[in-house]
C-alpha cells in the first residue's frame, strides 16, 4: 500500500517540477520568446482598450497609434512584416498580469516606469516613447485657470489602477486640499461622468486629456490647465528574463528616434544605403553587424523604418495630424530642443 | 482487514488527489514566480497604502496602511449589500403578493415589472440607473429641495446629519423598548395558551418604541440637532453642498440596480410559497373562524415562509456577489479598492485575489448560516 503511495507521489513531483520547469527556463543566449515568436508568425502585444494617438482600433478593427507603431516595430524587425501583429486590447489593471503569465509579449500601453514596477513586479522596462505629465482639464466656464484655485470638496474623476490616483493624492495632500476621487475601471466610463457633471475636473496623463476631450460632447468647453503634477515617461514593457527580447524591442524603438534623428525615413530609406555617413549606413543595414547581436538578419532596422517610418513619422501621423497634441514639447529630439535622446545604434 | 482497506483505499487516493493536485498548483505557481522574479508575501498589508477612497464608512486616508483599504472596501461592500437586500425583501415580498392579488391591474403591473427588471442583464441596469441618474440630475447650485431640507444632485444626496447630545440614554431607552416588548409578547402567548384571551400586542409594542425614546428626550437630558448641508461655491459655476451627510450617487445607482433586480426573484420565491400551500390549509383555517388576515399570518405564511426561505437565501448571496459590478460606476467596493487599485499598485495579484475570494466566500457562507438558522427554527418541528 506504502509502496504505491510512495510511486504516486514521486511520480506527481516528477510530473510538477517537470511541468513548473517547461513553461520557462533560462534563456542564456537564443530567446526563447523570439523562437516562439517566430514560430507563431506574429507578435504579441498588449494596448490600451482605445486611446487615441497612442492605440486606438477603427470600426473594421485597424490598430494605429504611437504605442502600436513600437509593436510594428518589432514585428518589422522579428518577422519581416509589420502587420503581423496580434493585439489585445488591456485595461490598466490586466495589463501586467497579462505580461507577466506570457499571454502577451510587450506591453505597448502609455504605462508609466517607475521604480516599483520595473523593480517589484517582473517587468523591464525597455525604453521611453512618450514624455507625459499628470494635468487637470476643467469646463471653461469655471473660470478655474490653474491648480492653485482648487476649493476644498472638488471632486475628481480618474481612471483606476494607474499612477494618476498617487500623484493626485500627493498633490492635494500636500496642499492641504480635501477632494473627492471617482475613479472607474475604464476611460470612456471616466469621460461619460465627467461630462456628465459629475466631476469639477478630470486628471489624467496630459496626452490622455487632450485625446479624451475629443470625446466629449463639447471639447471646446473644456481646457486642460497648464500645470504638470508629475513626470510620466511611458514605454514599451517586457517580461523580466529574457533579455535578448527585451534587447530587440529596445533597439526597434531606438532605431525609429534615431532614423529621425539622421533624417531617414519611410520614403528615403533605400537611397540611404548609399550614404556617405557610417552611421546612417549602419541604421539602413548597410554596414555592420547590427542584427546578428539579437539573432536577426541585417535588414531588421531597415525594414522597421520602411514599413513603420521613423519616429518622427509616427508622431505625426498619430499624435500631430489627429489634432491632439500638434506641438511636440518635450518629444522632440534633443538636437531640437527636446529630450528624445538615444543611445547610438554602433 | 480487507473491507477496510475496500472501505478507505478510496477515500484515501481521493484526498491524495486533491492534495497532489492542489501541490502541483501551489509548486508551479511558486517556479514560474520564482523564475520571473516575483516574490510571494502578505507584507504589504501593513505598508502605507498612498491613495484615498471617495467613500468610507471609517476613518481613512492614504496614510493608512493597505489593511485598513481592504477594510474600507470591505464595508461598503456589506454596507451595499445590506441596504440592497432590505430593500429588495421588501419590494419582493410585495410584488409577489400583488402578482397573487385578484385584481386584474395589480396582478399584471407585478407580472409585467418582474417579467422586464428580470430580463435585463444587471451590469446594464447599473450603468442606466447611473448615466441617466447622472444625466437628469441637477447640479448642486440648481437642486430643489426635497422635504425641505435634503438636496439630490448630480454630486449625490445631501441629506442633514444628525448631531446629538447624550446619545446613549437614548439608545438605553431604546433597548429598554426592545425588552419590554420582548417581555410583553411571552406574556401574551402565555395569556393566549393559558387563558385563551388576545392583547393586541403589535399595537403596544409601537407605542412602547415611540414612547420609552421620547421619554428620553423630556426627562434624559437627550438632544438632537440637525446639520443641514448648506451651498458652497467652489468655482464660477461649480458648487458643492457642505455638512451634513452626502450619500453619493454611485452607491445610489448602485442600490437602486441591485434591490430592483434581485427584488424580481424575490417576488417568486414569495409567489411559489404562497402557491405551495394547498387550498385545503386555507379553506381549513376559514371553517374554524379565523379571519382572513389571521389566515394569512397565522396559517398560510408559517407554511409558506418554510419553501420561500432557501431560494431567497440563493437570492441574497447573489445580491452580495453582484455587488461586485460597483467597479463599473466607481463605487469604491472591495473589489475596486483592494482588488483594483491596491492590486495595481502593489502587484501582488495572487495574493490579493486570494484574500478578495476569501472574503467573498466568508461572507456568502455567513448570509447562509444565518439563513439556515432562520430556516431551521421555523421549519416544521416533529414532536
Amino acid at each position: 500500500m506504502f509502496k504505491i503511495i510512495k510511486q504516486l507521489t514521486s511520480l506527481a513531483t516528477m510530473f510538477a517540477v517537470l511541468f513548473a520547469f517547461s513553461t520557462e527556463t533560462m534563456a542564456a543566449k537564443k530567446s526563447k520568446t523570439l523562437e516562439n515568436t517566430k514560430k507563431r508568425g506574429f507578435v504579441r502585444c498588449g494596448v490600451s482598450q482605445g486611446l487615441p494617438g497612442f492605440s486606438n482600433a477603427d470600426e473594421s478593427g485597424n490598430w494605429t497609434g504611437i504605442d502600436v507603431d513600437v509593436c510594428r516595430a518589432v514585428a518589422a524587425a522579428t518577422l519581416g512584416d509589420a502587420t503581423k501583429v496580434k493585439f489585445t486590447p488591456l485595461s490598466a489593471k490586466e495589463r501586467f498580469t497579462a505580461l507577466t503569465s506570457g499571454e502577451i509579449d510587450i506591453l505597448s500601453r502609455n504605462t508609466t516606469w517607475t521604480l516599483s514596477r520595473d523593480a517589484d513586479i517582473g517587468l523591464t522596462f525597455v525604453g521611453v516613447n512618450f514624455y507625459d505629465g499628470q494635468g487637470f482639464m476643467v469646463r471653461k466656464g469655471s473660470g478655474i485657470s490653474s491648480t492653485g484655485e482648487f476649493k476644498n470638496g472638488t471632486s475628481v474623476c480618474t481612471n483606476l489602477g494607474t499612477t494618476t490616483e498617487l500623484n493626485m493624492r500627493d498633490f492635494f495632500d500636500s496642499r492641504g486640499i480635501s477632494y473627492e476621487p471617482v475613479v472607474f475601471e475604464k476611460a470612456d466610463e471616466v469621460v461619460a461622468a465627467y461630462d456628465a457633471g459629475r466631476c469639477d475636473t478630470y486628471t489624467t496623463d496630459k496626452s490622455g486629456l487632450a485625446a479624451q476631450r475629443t470625446k466629449l460632447s463639447a471639447p471646446d468647453d473644456h481646457v486642460v490647465l497648464p500645470e504638470t503634477i508629475s513626470k510620466e515617461p511611458l514605454g514599451p514593457v517586457v517580461r523580466q528574463g529574457d533579455s535578448v527580447w527585451e534587447d530587440i524591442v529596445r533597439w526597434s524603438l531606438n532605431t525609429m528616434i534615431e532614423a529621425e534623428e539622421y533624417g531617414i525615413n519611410s520614403s528615403n530609406a533605400d537611397m540611404m544605403k548609399t550614404s556617405n555617413n557610417p552611421a546612417i549606413k549602419r541604421l539602413v543595414g548597410a554596414e555592420g553587424e547590427l542584427g546578428a547581436a539579437f539573432g536577426l538578419d541585417n535588414d531588421w532596422n531597415l525594414r522597421i523604418i520602411k514599413q513603420v517610418g521613423n519616429y518622427g513619422e509616427s508622431y505625426k501621423r498619430n499624435i500631430a495630424d489627429t489634432g491632439i497634441l500638434p506641438d511636440r514639447g518635450p518629444n522632440e529630439l534633443w538636437t531640437k530642443g527636446g529630450i528624445l535622446y538615444v543611445p547610438p545604434a554602433r | 482487514m480487507n473491507n477496510i482497506i475496500k472501505k478507505f483505499i478510496p477515500q484515501i487516493l481521493a484526498i491524495l488527489f486533491v492534495v497532489l493536485i492542489f501541490g502541483f498548483l501551489t509548486l508551479n505557481a511558486q517556479t514560474n514566480m520564482d523564475n520571473r522574479g516575483i516574490d510571494f508575501g502578505f507584507g504589504f498589508l501593513s505598508q502605507e497604502s498612498s491613495f484615498d477612497v471617495q467613500f468610507s464608512l471609517i476613518e481613512y486616508s492614504g496614510s493608512d496602511s493597505y489593511a485598513r483599504a481592504f477594510l474600507v472596501g470591505l464595508l461598503n461592500t456589506l454596507l451595499v449589500s445590506f441596504i440592497s437586500i432590505i430593500i429588495c425583501t421588501i419590494l419582493g415580498v410585495i410584488i409577489g403578493v400583488a402578482r397573487l392579488s385578484s385584481n386584474y391591474l395589480i396582478k399584471n403591473s407585478a407580472a409585467w415589472y418582474v417579467e422586464f427588471f428580470r430580463n435585463i442583464p444587471l451590469l446594464l441596469q447599473i450603468f442606466f440607473w447611473y448615466y441617466a441618474a447622472l444625466r437628469a440630475l441637477p447640479t448642486p447650485e440648481k437642486a430643489n429641495a426635497w422635504f425641505g431640507v435634503t438636496y439630490m444632485t448630480v454630486k449625490g444626496y445631501y441629506i442633514p446629519a444628525m448631531v446629538w447630545q447624550n446619545l446613549s440614554v437614548f439608545l438605553y431607552c431604546g433597548l429598554a423598548a426592545i425588552i419590554s416588548i420582548i417581555v410583553l409578547r411571552n406574556y401574551a402567548n402565555k395569556l393566549r395558551d393559558t387563558q385563551g384571551k388576545q392583547i393586541p400586542v403589535l399595537l403596544y409594542s409601537v407605542a412602547l418604541l415611540i414612547v420609552l425614546p421620547l421619554l428620553s428626550f423630556l426627562f434624559g437630558g437627550v438632544s438632537l440637532e440637525f446639520e443641514i448641508p448648506e451651498l458652497k461655491k467652489l468655482s464660477k459655476i461649480s458648487y458643492i453642498y457642505e455638512g451634513g451627510i452626502s450619500l453619493p450617487p454611485e452607491l445610489i445607482a448602485l442600490v437602486l440596480a441591485l434591490s430592483l433586480y434581485t427584488s424580481t426573484f424575490v417576488a417568486e420565491c414569495v409567489r411559489a410559497g404562497i402557491e405551495g400551500v394547498t387550498k385545503g390549509q386555507k379553506e381549513a383555517a376559514a371553517s374554524v373562524g379565523l379571519t382572513p388576515n389571521q389566515v394569512l399570518k397565522l396559517v398560510i405564511m408559517p407554511q409558506a415562509l418554510r419553501i420561500i426561505i432557501p431560494p431567497t437565501t440563493n437570492q441574497y448571496l447573489n445580491l452580495t456577489k453582484n455587488s461586485s459590478l460597483a467597479a463599473a460606476i466607481a463605487y469604491p467596493d472591495l473589489v475596486l479598492v483592494f482588488a483594483g487599485t491596491a492590486l495595481m499598485q502593489t502587484g501582488k495579484a495572487i495574493e490579493i485575489v486570494s484574500i478578495t475570494m476569501l472574503t467573498y466566500l466568508t461572507i456568502s457562507l455567513t448570509i447562509a448560516a444565518i439563513m439556515n438558522w432562520y430556516n431551521k427554527k421555523i421549519e416544521i418541528k416533529e414532536k
